[in-house]
């Protein structure tokens, strides 16, 4: 699959042919998620029905961790087996990310206010999205400023190879920092603390924002590969005329 | 491998001094937010005081900031960068000499002189010696994310303004340990051994990781 792939044709054969099952995929589950999650599942017994966007934070919020992991494995399998579409998904899923935490970060502010009584809080965690904002920004800044593509895939590289190996001491300082928000609920030692009647909602949506970026991402690397290809037809064009 | 890396740290070295190079400006910048920060904010003394240690981080932190595309966008314009890249040493040693050179004339010199200024924010005695001892050991990771900032961003156009959104991300915990590790921040002083230990810690992986990408990303500008 791995070196199939390497082949720019072959991936656009083949993204067009799952596009379609991936979007029915998505439409059907995240509409069910949302669905359980707006109607179905019962308001909470402290937060009432605040609680409910928790079914577009929680989802956000681990793709938008997600995708920055993807992004730098992506370019380390760049790096290492020169893979030709590598840095195109990465380059083609950083604004996805990017939008993801900026949705997780909304979301957040518009629950903070009634729960906490404050828009924002310099708290650990959303301190550390924040940062994985600025991260991402500086990430899609790179392609922006370097004209060049070759020389601008590794450079971004390098920035979200460094801004990887960051995250977890980030995470870990503003821990040390300060903490407000309640740790994950999810994961952790001895199940998941969330009643079913609302982690099964939550679950679907998890399942169906996922799918909604697998969506995004392979449409924006389908529209990489082509501008890629234009590119290089504008250059033999220019090479031919002179 | 020594020579040609004590030969770039003592040329760096002395053209920050004699090039009427960022010394100045970074001492300048330093003065600036120090003396401007106490007539913004009002003149209270206890204020200032509980303030003191973190305000003299964010004037360390800027002014290394502000001195950091000095680190390479001259010698790549004049081409003395590709020189070095085809000389003896690796560019990985000739980045890390850089950044050496860059913290022996920015961040040091601002971390021995912060104290000093220190006064002026009515800055408590008994918090010196550790305020010193966290600036000069984190100041060293400073200077080594802002090379790597500079390599990254050399010879683009609008590389002032990318070179602090990427690294402001990697100054968070930087900043975080080494004023706790000054003050021991709101656990109380007890706490500010393992900062400072958890600070020499982030500052020994930059002095691995800052050359290495560094070097990296001057290979790629120069192809």
């Amino acid at each position: 699959m791995f070196n199939y792939l390497a082949n720019p044709t072959r991936f656009l054969r083949l993204q067009k042919a799952v596009q379609p099952w991936l979007i029915a995929a998505t439409v059907l589950v995240l509409g069910y998620g949302l669905y359980l999650g707006l109607f179905v599942a019962p308001p909470d017994y402290q937060q009432g029905e605040t609680v409910r966007i928790m079914f577009i934070h929680v989802p956000a919020s681990i793709l938008a961790m997600g995708i920055y992991v993807f992004m730098a494995i992506a370019h380390a399998v760049g790096f290492i087996f020169r893979h030709p579409l590598a840095d195109a998904a990465a380059k083609a899923a950083a604004p996805v990310g990017a939008v993801f935490t900026f949705i997780s970060l909304a979301t957040g502010s518009l629950w903070g206010k009634p729960m906490w009584g404050t828009w924002w809080v310099w708290d650990a965690r959303l301190t550390s999205m924040f940062v994985l904002f600025l991260l991402y920004l500086g990430y899609i800044a790179v392609w922006q400023a370097v004209e060049e593509p070759h020389r601008a895939s590794r450079i971004a590289g390098i920035v979200a190879l460094v801004g990887v190996i960051n995250v977890p001491i980030i995470k870990f300082s503003v821990e040390w920092w300060n903490t407000l928000h309640q740790p994950s609920s999810l994961l952790r030692k001895g199940g998941p603390a969330i009643d079913p009647t609302i982690l099964t909602p939550l679950l679907w949506c998890i399942a169906g924002f996922a799918l909604l970026a697998a969506v995004l991402v392979l449409h924006a690397l389908r529209a990489e590969v082509l501008a890629r290809r234009v590119r290089q037809m504008e250059l033999a064009q220019v090479g031919r005329a002179g | 491998m020594l020579s040609p890396f004590l030969s770039v740290i003592g040329r760096d070295v002395k053209l920050a001094f004699r090039a009427g190079g960022g010394i100045g400006t970074a001492f300048g910048f330093f003065l600036t937010v120090v003396v401007l920060l106490p007539i913004g904010i009002g003149p209270d003394q206890a204020l200032l005081q509980r303030i003191a240690p973190g305000a003299l981080w964010i004037a360390l932190l800027m002014s290394v900031l502000l001195s950091a595309d000095r680190i390479y966008t001259a010698d790549y314009e004049d081409g003395s960068l590709e020189v070095m890249a085809i000389g003896p040493a690796p560019l990985e040693v000739v980045a890390l000499a850089k950044a050496l050179a860059h913290w022996l004339t920015a961040g040091l010199p601002l971390a021995i002189a912060a104290p000093l200024l220190g006064f002026l924010l009515n800055l408590r005695a008994d918090l010196v010696p550790g305020l010193l001892l966290s600036m000069i050991t984190g100041s060293l990771a400073l200077s080594m994310l802002a090379a790597l900032g500079a390599a990254v961003t050399v010879g683009l156009r609008k590389g002032g303004l990318l070179i602090s959104l990427l690294i402001l991300p990697l100054y968070i915990p930087l900043m975080i340990f080494g004023v706790t590790a000054s003050t021991g921040g709101q656990a109380g002083p007890d706490i500010s051994t393992s900062s400072y230990l958890i600070l020499a810690a982030v500052v020994l992986l930059s002095v691995v990781v800052s050359p290495v990408a560094s070097a990296a990303a001057l290979r790629a500008h120069m192809r």
